[in-house]
């Protein structure tokens, strides 16, 4: 990783009191904007990132050098217009791009803060982000929209914030992370946490980091992220780079290899305590239960108009779990559109080239704005 | 638009909550929200359809009436409509009971399988009828429950559903139907358009 310091934050003096009891101060939010705010401060869409992105949505992201984790829907022209719209996307706290998370100095020990990081929640996080508004003087964004974990964002923002959007688009996501959910983020964790190097969290002065924890981690997930056709179209049973089977533990198939890659290249850009914190923030997630379990609760002082989308071979947050969102709107009298794209790619389907997604995100904000 | 939405708006007070079940391409939904600042929502089984409705800035939930009707609260509607699928329905019935439910007013509209046209074709040529309103063939049709106005107007008494209005339709024409001209009325129109309350 380089050139983090030419990263955009801003420091949030104000205290925030976090779910957990702590109150954390003078803390960075690290982000990132596409496009222009007009004069009326009214074309400004806040985009939340899922558990493994950062601020760089859109173009190159300047510290892995690749394409933004959003380049399919945000751009100039794209489904998410930023010839037209003012884009903003914060690194969540707790991650590890520039934001408030545990790879951060303690300014007062200039220690990495490591596992004395608190364990913050999704509320946490949006109650930090809202900060951002002020720092843009927006009264009321024109809409908030995020996929996975970026859609469980979208929810808790109109939740806490039930009229500072015009419109709104969870996308391929849940109000309450299920039993599933919660055991596969479970798995990634202890993949990290058995990894010798993880070191109870202090690996930042040792010179090793629990590299094969994070990467067989991020493994596990990405397979979650994908459909057994997606793997069965792509790779079925091809081998790699060989005409026979090697009778070894080698990676003798094409998505083996292809595993040990998505792995290899996630350790150098993503940090191992900030995936045990955002994963743990996912667990913690259930907008239900903080509505004394009535979900309509969450939304009855809104006038945001909703429009929730998921995916027919996404398993990981299935339609189903998408339907009782828009349950819980319906019976909160709210305003919400709901369609299932039709798509093999699973749940990852909201990250890429899609076009009936694509087409129904920008005809949504165009009829809208 | 078409004879039988514009009746349909008719019966629609300005500034009140609609339901349209099964609301297309959104054209009646649009033409209420514009006309009648009504303020719509739509359900409606087709993805292509829910994607025209979204570029026309309509609220539209996509699903099917049977299974995701019981989702809208009771009477958190003013009126909800359901126009031609009512035949397509497995229970037509327990849909009638829950638009009643989610609405104070249903507006109903029925392909008449009681037009002439139809009985001839039957009587003549013994074959299932295949009609403008009727397109379909007996082996790719979506019709399940298929009914006359005579047959509608007959289950709305036994089900002491109140008629609040009965519309005939016949090509552009319209006509009030009652109990002296059910008969002749079953003969002649193509649709009927019924206003009903529980």
């Amino acid at each position: 990783m380089n050139t983090k310091e030419n990263i955009k934050k801003i420091i949030v003096k104000k205290p925030l009191k976090l779910d957990c009891g702590k109150t954390i101060e003078n803390y960075p939010l690290a982000y990132e904007t596409y496009g222009t705010l007009n004069k009326k401060k009214d074309n400004a869409i806040l985009v939340f990132h899922a558990l493994s992105g950062d601020q760089f949505v859109s173009g190159t992201n300047p510290i892995t050098n690749k394409s933004g984790w959003w380049s399919y829907a945000v751009g100039p022209d794209k489904a998410i217009d930023t010839n037209k719209f003012f884009v903003i996307c914060v690194n969540v706290i707790g991650g590890c791009m520039g934001s408030y998370g545990p790879s951060s100095i303690d300014p007062k020990t200039n220690k990495t803060v490591g596992t004395n990081f608190p364990v913050i929640t999704i509320n946490d996080m949006i109650n930090a982000q809202y900060n951002l508004l002020k720092f843009f003087e927006i009264d009321k964004l024109f809409s908030v929209t995020g996929g996975s974990m970026g859609g469980m964002q979208v929810l808790q923002f109109v939740a806490n914030f039930p009229n500072k959007t015009k419109t709104a688009i969870p996308i391929a996501c849940t109000a309450s992370h299920s039993a599933q959910n919660i055991a596969l983020n479970e798995l990634g964790r202890q993949a990290i946490m058995a990894d010798k190097n993880w070191n109870n969290g202090n690996y930042f002065n040792t010179g090793s980091s629990p590299n094969n924890g994070l990467a067989v981690a991020r493994m596990a997930a990405h397979i979650t992220y994908l459909s057994k056709k997606s793997l069965e179209d792509k790779f079925g049973r091809k081998l790699q780079e060989r005409d026979n089977l090697k009778f070894s533990f080698d990676a003798d198939f094409q998505i083996e290899s292809y595993l040990r890659h998505q792995g290899n290249a996630f350790v150098d850009r993503f940090d191992a305590n900030s995936y045990l914190y955002i994963t743990r923030a996912m667990d913690y997630f259930d907008l239900t239960k903080q509505y004394n379990k009535n979900l309509s609760n969450a939304f009855k002082d809104s006038k945001t108009k909703f429009f929730i989308i998921s995916f027919t071979s996404d398993w990981l947050y299935p339609t189903s779990e998408n339907k009782e969102i828009v349950i819980a709107l319906n019976a909160a009298g709210a305003d919400v559109g709901f369609i299932e794209i039709t798509s093999d790619k699973g749940h990852d389907s909201f990250l890429l080239d899609v076009p009936d997604f694509l087409s129904s995100v920008r005809n949504f904000l165009e009829a809208n704005y | 638009m078409k004879k039988e939405f514009k009746i349909i708006s008719e019966l629609i007070e300005n500034n009140t909550r609609v339901l349209d079940v099964g609301c297309g391409d959104g054209t009646l939904m649009k033409y209420l929200k514009d006309k009648k600042n009504v303020d719509t929502r739509g359900l409606e089984i087709s993805k292509k359809n829910v994607q025209d409705c979204t570029s026309k800035g309509l609220s539209v939930i996509e699903g099917n009436a049977e299974k995701d009707l019981h989702q809208f609260p009771s009477l958190s509607f003013d009126y909800v409509i359901l126009s031609q699928t009512l035949q397509a329905f497995y229970n037509p019935e327990k849909v009638i009971n829950d638009l009643l439910r989610v609405a104070n007013k249903a507006i109903v509209t029925i392909p008449n399988f009681g037009h002439w046209k139809v009985r001839i074709h039957l009587l003549l040529k013994g074959t299932m009828p295949v009609t403008e309103t009727l397109p379909n063939e007996w082996y790719n049709t979506p019709n399940l429950h298929m009914c006359t106005i005579k047959d509608f107007f007959n289950f709305c008494f036994k089900k002491k559903i109140e008629l609040y209005k009965s519309i005939a339709l016949n090509g552009e024409k319209t006509s009030t139907i009652n109990i002296g001209n059910i008969n002749i009325k079953n003969l002649s129109s193509e649709l009927g358009v019924f206003l009903i309350k529980k």
